[in-house]
C-alpha cells in the first residue's frame, strides 16, 4: 500500500479544468432532478431501473401462483396491492385469467428487459462509470444524456399507466407478434387508451432513448480518453459498453421502424403485418386491407431481439471482469482475445436473429446458415467466459462481497450459455422450442447471470458513489438464499422444458393434464409426473422476494451507516474511477490524469504494491513500463 | 441413463424422434462435460488460490494453451454437430418432398384457430376442395367450398387420426392468429402462419392417444388450447376413413334440384 493508493486530489489551477460550473452550487433540483451530470444520471437510472425490475418481479410472483395454484385465489398477501375495481374487472372468483396472466407476462417481460436490465446495465452502470474509467469530466453530450433519461422514464410511465386503463396493459407476449397485437385490445374505441397501443408508445420512446444514450456513449468513448488511454489501455468494462453502444444504435431502429408500423397498423388502419382472409370467432372476417406479412413483422422484432440479448449481456460481462482482476490481484487474463470476441461476438450478433424462427416453415439454407451463425457466436461467448475463470488460476483471491456474486455469475452464466446450445439446432428445437427449457436457459443468463453480475456492480462501486461499504452480513443474508432460491427455480424448468411443458401457459399446464390414473394420454401422463415442479418452483420465487429485502436494506442503510472507505481507492484497484475524489465531484477528476498503462496491472514482479494504477507516473523501477512509457512519450498528443 | 430421458423426456413415437433425441442426448455430453470441468477448475481455484492459501498472486496466470485446445475443440464439437446431424437432418424434413411423395402419406390441413384446432381431410380421392374464408359459417367453420367437386367427399375431424406406420403430411395452417402445432411424442412442430399453409411430415411407430400442445402464444385461452390425437392399426383407420368419407357425400352431394324447389 504505498504511494500508489492515494488519488490525485491535490487542487488544481482553474486553466487545466473542463468544467467551470462544478464551483458554484446547484439547488436540489438541479442538482439531483434535472442533472446533466453523468454520475447522477447514472443514479437516476439505477434507482429507476431496479424499481421497475421490482415491479417486474412482483408481476412474475403473481403469475407463479396462477400457474402453481390455477384453482386457488391469489391470495391476500399479493393481492392486497389491488384496489377492489381492478380487482372485479381482472380477476375472477379470485383467480388470475387466461387474459390477465398473458398482461402480466408480456409486461414481466418488456419491463424487465426494456426499463430493468438495458437501464441497469447501460443506463446507470454505463453512465456513472464510463467517464470515470477513461478520464473524462463528463460524457460527450451531457444534455443528450439528461434527455436520454428522461425520455426512458416518460417511456415506462407510458407503458405502466396502461395497467390502470380499461382495457388493462399489453397482452401478447414481449415480442408482441402480429396478427394477435393487431387484434388484442382492438375493441377499444380510443385506440390511444389501449394497453397494446401504449406498449407502442412506449416502445417508440425507449427506443428513443436508446439511441440518445449509445450515440452519446459511441462518442464520449472515442474522443473523451485521457492522454495515454489508447484503445488496448481501456478497461475490457469501457470495450463491452462501446459494443453495447453499436449494437444500440444498429439494432434498434429496424424496431423503432416495426413498432411504428404496427402502431399504423392500429390506429391508421394500415395492413404491414396482417395478411387478408382472416376470420376471428368475436369479429368473423376482419375487416382489413390486408396483404400484410406476420413474418416481416418476426424479422423485424429479432433483428433487435438477439443483439439486444448482448445488450443485457455485455454491462454485466463488463462489471465481472473489472471485479475479477481487482479481487484475485492480478491481470485479467486474456485480455486482447476478450476485447477481440467481444468485437465479434457484437457482430455475429447481428447475423443469428432468425434462430427465434426455426418454427416458422423455414427451408434447408437458410437454416443452414442461421444455425452455423449461432453456432459460431458460442464461440467468442466461450473464449470470454473462459478467460474469466482463467483469470482466477494464480490469483490471491479476496472474497469481497462483490467478488463473491462475481465467482457465482461465471457458473450461473455457464449454465444458462450452455443449455443455449441444443437451442442452437433447428433439430433439437423440433422438440425445445418454446418450452419451459427456453425460459429456463434465458432466466439462467439474465437472472443469476446478469442480475449477479449487477449485483456484483453494486458492491463494487457503491464504495465511490458513497463513500461506504456496503455490509458483508446483509450482503451475505442476501447471497446464499438468491443463489439457492434461483437454482430452485430455474433448474426445474429445464426438467419441465425437456418433458414438453411449454411456456405462457397461465395454469401451469392444468389443461394437458390426465387425471385418470388409468389414462393412455402420453403427454397428459407426462405433464402428471412434472406438473408438482410448479409449486416447488413458485415457493423458490417467493422465497426469493424475501430475501431481496437484505439487499434493499444494504442498499439504503449504507449510504448513511455503512463503514466509511479510508481512501479514494478502497479495493486498491488500478482503473481511472478510482483516481477521482470519493465522491467525484461535478467534472470528476481535479486533475487530468494521464494513463501511463494497462488497466490491470495487478501484481508485478517490478513492483512492492500489488497494484499498479493507471495513473500512477513510472518510476526507473518499473521495467515493464519503459517500453510503453517511450511510446507513449512519442505518440503523446499534447 | 441418457441426459433427456433423466430431465423427463417423454416417450418418442416417430421414425425421426429417435434422431432428434439422440442429438439432444449429444448436446447435452458435450454440455456436461464442459460444465464439469469449468465446475471443477472452479472450485479448484477458488480453494487453491484463496489469499489465505496463496498470498502473491502470479502477474503472468496460466501460460499453457489449454484454453485454446479448449475453444478448438468446442469448434470441432460442434462442426460435427452441424455437418453430422443438424444440417442433414432438418434437410430431411423440410427438404425432402419428393420422398416423402414416394411414401404415399396421409394428408390432413390442420386448421389452428381460437382457440382449438379443426382437421381437414381430402377424403377418399385424396384431393382437398377449395377453401374461402368467406365461406366460413356456423356449419362449415373452415369455409370448404362445396361447389369444389374435390369437396364433396371432403370431411373434417376435431381429432386427428392417423394410421400407423405410415408417413402423415400435416398442412398446418389458421384462421386467425399464430398458432404452433406441436406433438411432443412425435418429436415435431410447425408454426401456423396466418395466411399460409406449411407442411410438416412424420411417420408414427407406435400407436397412441395424445394431447396436442399449441405451443405459440394465441389470446387468452392458449393454455387451453388442447388439441387431441389417435394413431391407430390401418385397419381401423381405414374403417373410419370409409365411414366418414361416405358420410361427406351424402351430405356435401348436390341435392337434385327438384328438392330445391319444394323447399322455397
Ligand atoms: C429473477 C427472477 C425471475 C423469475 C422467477 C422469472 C420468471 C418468469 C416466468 C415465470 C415467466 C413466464 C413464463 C411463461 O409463462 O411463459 C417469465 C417470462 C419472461 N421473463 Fe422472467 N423471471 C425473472 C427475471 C427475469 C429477468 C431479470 C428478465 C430480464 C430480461 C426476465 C425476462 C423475461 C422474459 C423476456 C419473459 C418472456 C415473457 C413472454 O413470454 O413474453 N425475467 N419469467
Ligand atoms: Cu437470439
Ligand atoms: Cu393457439
Amino acid at each position: 500500500m504505498s504511494s500508489h493508493s492515494t488519488s490525485i486530489t491535490e487542487h488544481n489551477d482553474h486553466d487545466d479544468s473542463h468544467h467551470d460550473d462544478h464551483h458554484h452550487e446547484l439547488g436540489f433540483i438541479q442538482k439531483w432532478i434535472f442533472s446533466t451530470d453523468h454520475k447522477i444520471i447514472g443514479l437516476q437510472y439505477g434507482i429507476t431501473a431496479l424499481s421497475f425490475l421490482a415491479f417486474g418481479f412482483y408481476l412474475m410472483m403473481v403469475m407463479r401462483w396462477s400457474i402453481a395454484y390455477p384453482h386457488q385465489p391469489l391470495p391476500e398477501w399479493m393481492s392486497w396491492v389491488f384496489t377492489d375495481g381492478w380487482k372485479a374487472r381482472w380477476l375472477q372468483d379470485g383467480k388470475v385469467t387466461g387474459e390477465t396472466y398473458n398482461m402480466f407476462g408480456a409486461m414481466h417481460g418488456t419491463i424487465m428487459v426494456f426499463l430493468g436490465i438495458v437501464p441497469l446495465g447501460f443506463g446507470a452502470f454505463g453512465n456513472y462509470v464510463t467517464p470515470l474509467q477513461i478520464g473524462a469530466p463528463d460524457m460527450a453530450f451531457p444534455r443528450l444524456n439528461m434527455a436520454s433519461y428522461w425520455i426512458y422514464l416518460l417511456g415506462g410511465l407510458v407503458m405502466c399507466s396502461s395497467f390502470f386503463f380499461e382495457a388493462g396493459a399489453a397482452k401478447s407476449g414481449w415480442t408482441n407478434y402480429s396478427p394477435l397485437a393487431g387484434f388484442a385490445d382492438g375493441q377499444v374505441v380510443n385506440q390511444w387508451l389501449a394497453g397494446q397501443t401504449q406498449w407502442l408508445v412506449g416502445l417508440v420512446l425507449l427506443i428513443t432513448s436508446s439511441l440518445l444514450g449509445s450515440v452519446n456513449f459511441i462518442t464520449t468513448i472515442i474522443n473523451l480518453r485521457v492522454r495515454g488511454m489508447t484503445w488496448m489501455r481501456m478497461p475490457f468494462f469501457v470495450w463491452s459498453m462501446l459494443v453495447t453502444g453499436f449494437l444500440l444504435l444498429l439494432a434498434f431502429p429496424p424496431l423503432e421502424a416495426a413498432g411504428i408500423m404496427q402502431l399504423m397498423d392500429r390506429v391508421a388502419h394500415s395492413s404491414f403485418f396482417m395478411p387478408s382472409g382472416l376470420f376471428t370467432k368475436s369479429e368473423g372476417l376482419a375487416d382489413l386491407s390486408g396483404g400484410g406479412s406476420p413474418l416481416l413483422f418476426q424479422h423485424l422484432f429479432w433483428f433487435l431481439g438477439h443483439p439486444e440479448v448482448y445488450v443485457l449481456l455485455l454491462p454485466a460481462f463488463a462489471c465481472v471482469s473489472e471485479i475479477i482482476p481487482a479481487n484475485t490481484r492480478k491481470p485479467l487474463w486474456g485480455y486482447k482475445s476478450m476485447v477481440y470476441s467481444v468485437l465479434v461476438l457484437g457482430f455475429l450478433s447481428f447475423v443469428v436473429w432468425a434462430h427465434h424462427m426455426y418454427m416458422t416453415g423455414m427451408g434447408a439454407a437458410v437454416s443452414t446458415f442461421f444455425q452455423t451463425t449461432t453456432v459460431l457466436i458460442s464461440v467468442p461467448s466461450v473464449v470470454i467466459i473462459t478467460s474469466m475463470l482463467i483469470s482466477l488460476w494464480g490469483g490471491s483471491i479476496r472474497f469481497t462481497p462483490p467478488m463473491i456474486w462475481a465467482c457465482a455469475f461465471i457458473p450461473m452464466f455457464g449454465i444458462g450459455g450452455l443449455t443455449g446450445l441444443p437451442l442452437a439446432f433447428n433439430l433439437a428445437d423440433l422438440h425445445l422450442h418454446d418450452t419451459y427449457y427456453v425460459i429456463g436457459h434465458f432466466h439462467y443468463v439474465v437472472a443469476p447471470g446478469i442480475l449477479f453480475g449487477f449485483f456484483a456492480g453494486i458492491l463494487h462501486w457503491y464504495p465511490k458513489i458513497t463513500g461506504r461499504f456496503m455490509s458483508k452480513t446483509l450482503n451475505h443474508l442476501h447471497f446464499w438464499p438468491t443463489l439457492i432460491c434461483m437454482n430452485l427455480i430455474f433448474f426445474p424448468m429445464l426438467v419441465q422444458g425437456m418433458a414438453g411443458f411449454h411456456r405462457r401457459w397461465y395454469n401451469g399446464g392444468d389443461a394437458y393434464l390426465s387425471k385418470a390414473a388409468d389414462s393412455v394420454n402420453v403427454f397428459g401422463n407426462t405433464v402428471a409426473q412434472h406438473i408438482d415442479l410448479n409449486i416447488l418452483m413458485s415457493s423458490g420465487a417467493w422465497l426469493m422476494a424475501f430475501f431481496q429485502i437484505f439487499f434493499i436494506i444494504n442498499l439504503f442503510t449504507s449510504w448513511k451507516f455503512g463503514k466509511k472507505v479510508t481512501s479514494d481507492n478502497p479495493w486498491d484497484a488500478t482503473t481511472l474511477e478510482w483516481a477521482t475524489p470519493t465522491p467525484p465531484g461535478h467534472g470528476n477528476f481535479t486533475k487530468e490524469p494521464i494513463t501511463y498503462r494497462g488497466p490491470y496491472e495487478y501484481s508485478r514482479p517490478d513492483c512492492d504494491a500489488d497494484f499498479l494504477p493507471q495513473w500512477t507516473e513510472p518510476k526507473r523501477s518499473h521495467t515493464l513500463d519503459t517500453a510503453v512509457v517511450s511510446q507513449e512519450a512519442a505518440s503523446s498528443k499534447a | 441413463m441418457s441426459p433427456s430421458k433423466f430431465l423427463g423426456i417423454p416417450a418418442n413415437f416417430s421414425s425421426h424422434g429417435g434422431q432428434v433425441d439422440h442429438m439432444i442426448d449429444v448436446v447435452h455430453w458435450f454440455m456436461i462435460a464442459l460444465f464439469v470441468g469449468w465446475t471443477v477448475f472452479f472450485f479448484y481455484c477458488i480453494i487453491r488460490f484463496w489469499h489465505k492459501n496463496n498470498p502473491k498472486a502470479s502477474y503472468d496466470g496460466v501460460r499453457s494453451h489449454l484454453s485454446s485446445h479448449l475453444e478448438i475443440g468446442v469448434i470441432i464439437v460442434e462442426a460435427v454437430l452441424l455437418l453430422g446431424f443438424a444440417f442433414p437432418l432438418w434437410a430431411a424434413r423440410v427438404d425432402n418432398w419428393k420422398e416423402v411423395q414416394n411414401l404415399n402419406p396421409n394428408r390432413v390441413r390442420v386448421v389452428g384457430w381460437q382457440f382449438g384446432w379443426t382437421y381437414h381431410y381430402p377424403g377418399s380421392d385424396n384431393k382437398f376442395g377449395r377453401t374461402n374464408p368467406d365461406l366460413i359459417s356456423g356449419t362449415n367453420d373452415l369455409g370448404i367450398d362445396y361447389t369444389d367437386p374435390n369437396a364433396l367427399d371432403d370431411f373434417t375431424s376435431p381429432i386427428l387420426k392417423l394410421p400407423v406406420d405410415q408417413a402423415a403430411v400435416l398442412n398446418i395452417g389458421t384462421k386467425d392468429v399464430i398458432h404452433n402445432y406441436c406433438i411432443v411424442p412425435m418429436r415435431i412442430q410447425q408454426d401456423a402462419i396466418p395466411g399460409r399453409q406449411i407442411p410438416m411430415w412424420f411417420t408414427p411407430i407406435k400407436t397412441l392417444e395424445t394431447h396436442v400442445v399449441c405451443a405459440q402464444l394465441c389470446g387468452e385461452g392458449h393454455a387451453n388450447m388442447v388439441g387431441s390425437m389417435e394413431v391407430v392399426p390401418k385397419d381401423q383407420y381405414d374403417t373410419w376413413f370409409k365411414s366418414q368419407t361416405e358420410s361427406a357425400l351424402k351430405t356435401n352431394s348436390p341435392k337434385p334440384p327438384a328438392v330445391a324447389m319444394i323447399n322455397p
